[in-house]
């Protein structure tokens, strides 16, 4: 960038390449132990994070730059694009091809609570399929994946639709989009105290008011097996719709008007132009939409987690996931949890490759 | 636009009247109903303690004088007692890097699949498409023992190279679907001045794709601050690292029934997303609906 102003000699501009990685490789690595002895005022801490995050990258990559341009032009032509690339390339060999890799080994194992594998085989998914527990978990996966993305994508489909008709659409979408902002754990918080069951006094939960008030005994409705889990499946519901609102609302504004006027004209009902011109016409979006929901559900982790961790059958695999890798140090049943959930998307993996590789 | 003027200028009929009757009170119902669960959390959040465990929000709704008593202390409490303040600066120390870092590097790589020749640039295609959906549940185990074996566990540094990575093959698709876009003239133009890959994409690429790039940072941004998962695992729960979230599902443990401060303190949790919202909300749709396919 200033390269131009001054003509500085090679030699030197070689010096002040290395000079400045040298001094960029010394700041990281201060700063790292900075970070985390913490002894200072919090906000050198944060001001120094802030710096060093946002700055260090930065500097990465400029420095790297630096050094190759020094090198004889066609070294350097052959060798810039990698400065591009590679940052790229190691982050995802060391944050998701090697992990995935090594789950993938880790769940033929057994492990004494951290301890060295042993047992090569295939017990821990033959335990995934067999346990009580475990298929408590993956029968209530099954719930949620066939319950949210149904009611997300039919809610907000027919809002979509609804909305398409009146003055104040953007007031309206806008509200039911609202939930997409919120955390899974505030979420759990909000519908927490929507659900709740006072031991005594009134009833604040807004479920157990309307309960007490159409004269009924109050609910406690995370411990009422197996209904519980429709009413974690309702707070995803809930999140979701906006979203599948979002997108069907532009795939329905593409249905032409001129295609819903044959169909009134041909005295077809509002019903019948729903069901027999917008949905086939939107089909598509609405398999888009659906695959989208069902990877995300998946995962379903937090909910669960903040909920009722799982107690009262209401454990996901995710969670389950999490409890034996990181509480229970089964670290083999967990890894196979993490394949289970990683076979069922390949899936789409697959067919996203297969895409590009058609483009 | 022309059919609503149509309608307008000829005079309604009572069954017309009626339908658009019947279809606004049918918007309002389901609007009402997404909004209320969010309603009632801000309303108990500026409630006494004492009013919220004796009555519902909703009589503070109706009679707001008599049965309110409205106070902000449930948030100096949440902030200072409960560390949610501690934890809300965290929130930003962990989310402005975690947004920075994998759109820098995404926005380089995304350039060079673009516009430059590489060996292996086919092999990097694929698998960026191909890590997309990969869930990150297979990353963490693995991580989780590199980080203790290395020092990485607990640290800022930490959480944002996890986050980097997670949020890398989504934030490289999309800026590349973007970067390949510019004009070939536009690039080559910039050419005969004699500067270098660098320069073009600094000065030219880079301010070009802003829209691409505010979209995914919005996403991102979002995704970071409302994460559990990772920040559980890689920063931990201790309260002088724990981000919003971990904080917020401690205190569903450790407070389940004190509801001034659950209350105050999800809502702390919602505010800069809602910021986000309300602030950006055209780059906020688009960018949820492009990072939705995250893995």
């Amino acid at each position: 960038m200033s390269d131009a102003v001054i003509p500085k000699s090679r030699g030197t501009q070689v010096a002040i390449s290395i000079v400045a990685a040298v001094v960029l490789f010394v700041i990281f690595a201060w700063s790292f132990n900075f970070l985390r002895a913490a002894a200072a005022p919090r906000f050198v801490i944060a001001l120094v994070a802030l710096v060093v995050g946002v700055g260090g990258i930065w500097a990465l990559f400029l420095t790297a730059d630096r050094l190759v341009s020094q090198l004889p032009a066609r070294a350097r032509d052959i060798v810039r694009p990698y400065v591009f690339i590679t940052p790229a390339f190691l982050i995802l060999l060391v944050y998701i091809i090697y992990p995935t890799i090594r789950t993938i080994y880790i769940s033929f194992f057994d492990f004494q609570r951290g301890g060295t594998p042993q047992n090569f085989g295939l017990q821990n998914y033959v335990r995934a399929f067999t346990n009580p527990a475990l298929l408590i978990a993956l029968r209530n996966n099954l719930l949620w994946l066939i319950f949210v993305p149904l009611f997300a994508v039919s809610i907000g489909l027919v809002v979509a639709v609804l909305v398409d008709r009146i003055s104040w659409e953007k007031y309206a979408k806008s509200l039911i989009f609202l939930p997409m902002a919120i955390s899974f754990v505030g979420a759990s918080v909000i519908w927490r105290f929507i659900y709740y069951r006072a031991p005594f006094g009134a009833q604040i939960g807004l479920l157990n008011a309307i309960v007490v008030n159409l004269g009924g005994d109050p609910v406690g409705w995370l411990r009422m097996e197996p209904w519980n889990n429709f009413f974690l499946i309702i707070i995803m519901i809930w999140l979701q719709t906006g979203f599948a609102m979002v997108i069907l609302s532009s795939a329905v504004k593409g249905v032409p008007s001129s295609l819903i006027e044959a169909a009134r004209i041909d005295g077809a009902g509002e019903f019948r132009i729903f069901f027999q011109v917008i949905i086939p016409f939107v089909s598509a979006t609405i398999l888009t939409v659906t695959t989208t929901i069902v990877i995300l559900v998946l995962k379903v982790f937090d909910v669960v987690f903040v909920m009722t961790s799982g107690r009262f059958n209401t454990e996901v695999v995710a969670n389950m996931m999490y409890n034996q890798m990181f509480i229970q140090g089964t670290y083999g049943r967990g890894a196979a949890l993490a394949v289970i959930i990683f076979i069922a998307v390949t899936p789409v993996m697959i067919h996203n490759i297969r895409k590009l590789n058609e483009a | 636009m022309a059919d609503t003027l149509a309608l307008q200028r000829r005079k309604k009929t009572p069954e017309e009247i009626a339908r658009r009757v019947a279809l606004n009170v049918a918007v309002i119902t389901i609007v009402v109903i997404w909004t209320i669960p969010t309603f009632g959390l801000l309303v108990s959040s500026f409630r006494t303690p004492q009013a919220i465990n004796t009555t519902g929000w909703w009589t503070a709704v109706f009679q707001p004088f008599s049965q309110g008593f409205w106070t902000l202390d449930n948030y100096i409490s949440v902030l200072t007692e409960d560390q949610m303040g501690n934890a809300f600066l965290n929130s930003l120390l962990v989310t402005i890097p975690a947004t920075v870092i994998p759109i820098t590097i995404a926005a380089f790589a995304a350039y060079a699949l673009s516009w430059m020749e590489f060996l292996g640039r086919r092999l990097m295609f694929i698998l960026v498409v191909g890590l997309m959906v990969v869930p990150l549940q297979t990353s963490l185990l693995p991580l989780f023992r590199l980080y203790n074996d290395t020092g990485l566990a607990g640290t800022y540094l930490g959480i944002w190279l996890a986050h980097t990575g997670f949020g890398l093959p989504l934030a490289t698709y999309l800026l590349y679907g973007y970067i390949s876009q510019i004009p070939k003239d536009l690039i080559e133009a910039a050419e005969v001045d004699g500067t270098t890959p660098m320069t073009k994409f600094v000065y030219l690429v880079l301010p070009v794709s802003v829209p691409a790039i505010a979209s995914f940072a919005i996403f991102q941004f979002l995704w970071v601050w409302n994460d559990l998962l990772v920040a559980l695992i890689f920063l931990g729960t201790s309260v002088d690292v724990a981000v919003v979230t971990t904080r917020l599902s401690e205190l569903v443990g450790s407070r389940g029934q004190a509801w001034y401060v659950l209350t105050s303190g999800a809502f702390l949790t919602m505010i800069m997303p809602l910021i986000v919202f309300f602030g950006l909300q055209r780059y906020f749709v688009r960018g949820m609906m492009a990072g939705s396919v995250k893995g």
